[in-house]
């Protein structure tokens, strides 16, 4: 009876430390938005991607729909490329769309707001590998300030 | 001259019992593994070292969490950013709270009980009778205890940081008035499973097997007396926490310091 009793409370503490794993796992690290997941990967060019960095979040207004997989400079043009991994479950964005990086909260992390185009007929979705054409670069806050001295001399 | 044959002989007992506590570690490890007869054996070490560890633990983890969100609430309201309190909790506890605060607990509530069992058994000569009976003593001893504190600390830390963050939640939203919402968002876009919770959890495999082993041969190692149990006992707690401290800090520069 001894030996049962032990054995069950060892199986108690296993049990308490799956759901402590598991809680830790879904709860605080978010594992299930994590590369395990079907996705297809979009590139996009920017000018500067200011703060934006791997595992940043991609959103379509507000929804996360992926993640930044990868971040190089293009050797050639020396303009940063990012590829995003996008969730399959969303494959229906139309070639037209745009993509911006921007910044949640006054001092929050960098985003990439991905605004989807209009789908017309002869427009495809976007696929496996494409890139996308339209982008906007971060504010930097040392240009945005250049350019309100610079107008306000001026006026 | 006279401290120079100190240094020498101090640095030969040294090496001299890491020596020895490699063998008794390689004696007890390295056999044909016969899972029939160590299960049992295990299972019932898992009981006495995890689960009698259990309260303690709990108690510590939620403790922490709780001044960790009250103490952190106070600075980070000041510049506004009481939402990173999340984070702040989770990430201090999965990287180094966790693992370190329970591996010192573990060292004082298992460890010391595991050298003195052990030392005991030694001093009422059970490990020799059980040599003459031809069951080898580092196999039907050590081994299922060096397993169990190996097995079961990671477990530990694992609930120590699960509820922490429980604790940190009860004082940070229910009682200072964090948003719920932020506070587990914050916290899911900044702690990474494999950087943060898988790196912890390889800190405390490491620290429970340096316990573990430091606990089961400072037992095995003792002098056979009620004083040289004492001491062993004390050496286990204070070599092990010592142990634990400084390789936090290596594995952590390893691990989180170069990017």
């Amino acid at each position: 009876m001894k030996s049962r009793k032990s054995e069950l409370l060892v199986g108690v503490f296993v049990a308490l430390t799956i759901a402590a794993g598991l809680m830790l796992a879904l709860n605080v690290a978010n594992q299930s938005m994590s590369s395990s997941e079907d996705s297809y990967i979009l590139y996009a060019k920017f000018d500067n991607i200011g703060g934006l960095k791997v595992r940043s979040a991609v959103k379509v207004g507000g929804v996360t729909v992926g993640r930044v997989d990868n971040i190089t400079l293009n050797n050639s043009d020396f303009t940063p490329l990012v590829a995003m991994s996008i969730s399959s479950e969303f494959d229906q964005f139309p070639e037209t769309s745009s993509v911006s990086i921007l910044t949640s909260g006054l001092l929050g992390e960098q985003y990439i707001g991905f605004q989807p185009g209009f789908a017309m007929d002869g427009v495809e979705n976007l696929a496996e590998g494409d890139y996308i054409e339209d982008t906007k670069s971060a504010l930097v806050l040392e240009d945005l300030i250049g350019q309100f001295l610079f107008s306000s001399n001026d006026g | 001259m006279n401290w120079l044959i100190h240094l020498g002989t101090n640095t030969l007992n040294r090496l001299e019992m890491f020596g020895r506590a490699s063998f008794m570690l390689i004696g007890a490890i390295v056999a044909k593994p016969q899972p029939i007869k160590m299960i049992p054996l295990i299972i019932k070490q898992i009981h006495i070292v995890g689960v009698q560890s259990l309260l303690i633990i709990v108690i510590s983890g939620l403790f922490i969490g709780m001044v960790m969100a009250l103490q952190g609430y106070t600075i980070l309201v000041d510049y506004g950013a009481e939402g990173s309190l999340g984070p702040m909790v989770a990430l201090s506890l999965l990287r180094e709270l966790g693992p370190v605060v329970t591996a010192l607990l573990f060292a004082g509530r298992a460890g010391s009980a595991l050298t003195a069992e052990i030392g005991l058994m030694k001093a009422t000569e059970q490990l020799s009778s059980l040599e003459m009976m031809a069951v080898d003593p580092l196999r039907r001893v050590i081994a299922p205890r060096l397993w169990a504190g190996i097995i079961s600390m990671p477990m530990l830390a694992l609930i120590f940081s699960a509820v922490g963050i429980l604790g940190g939640h009860l004082v940070g939203v229910d009682w200072l008035g964090v948003d719920s919402g932020s506070y587990w968002s914050i916290m899911q876009s900044t702690v990474d499973w494999n950087k943060d919770v898988v790196n912890g959890i390889i800190k405390t495999i490491v620290f429970a097997f340096v316990i573990t082993w430091i606990a089961t041969f400072k037992g095995y190692d003792s002098i056979p007396t009620s004083e040289g149990i004492s001491k062993a006992t004390t050496e286990t707690v204070v070599f092990s926490s010592l142990a634990v401290l400084g390789l936090d800090f290596i594995l952590t520069a390893l691990m989180f310091g170069i990017e």
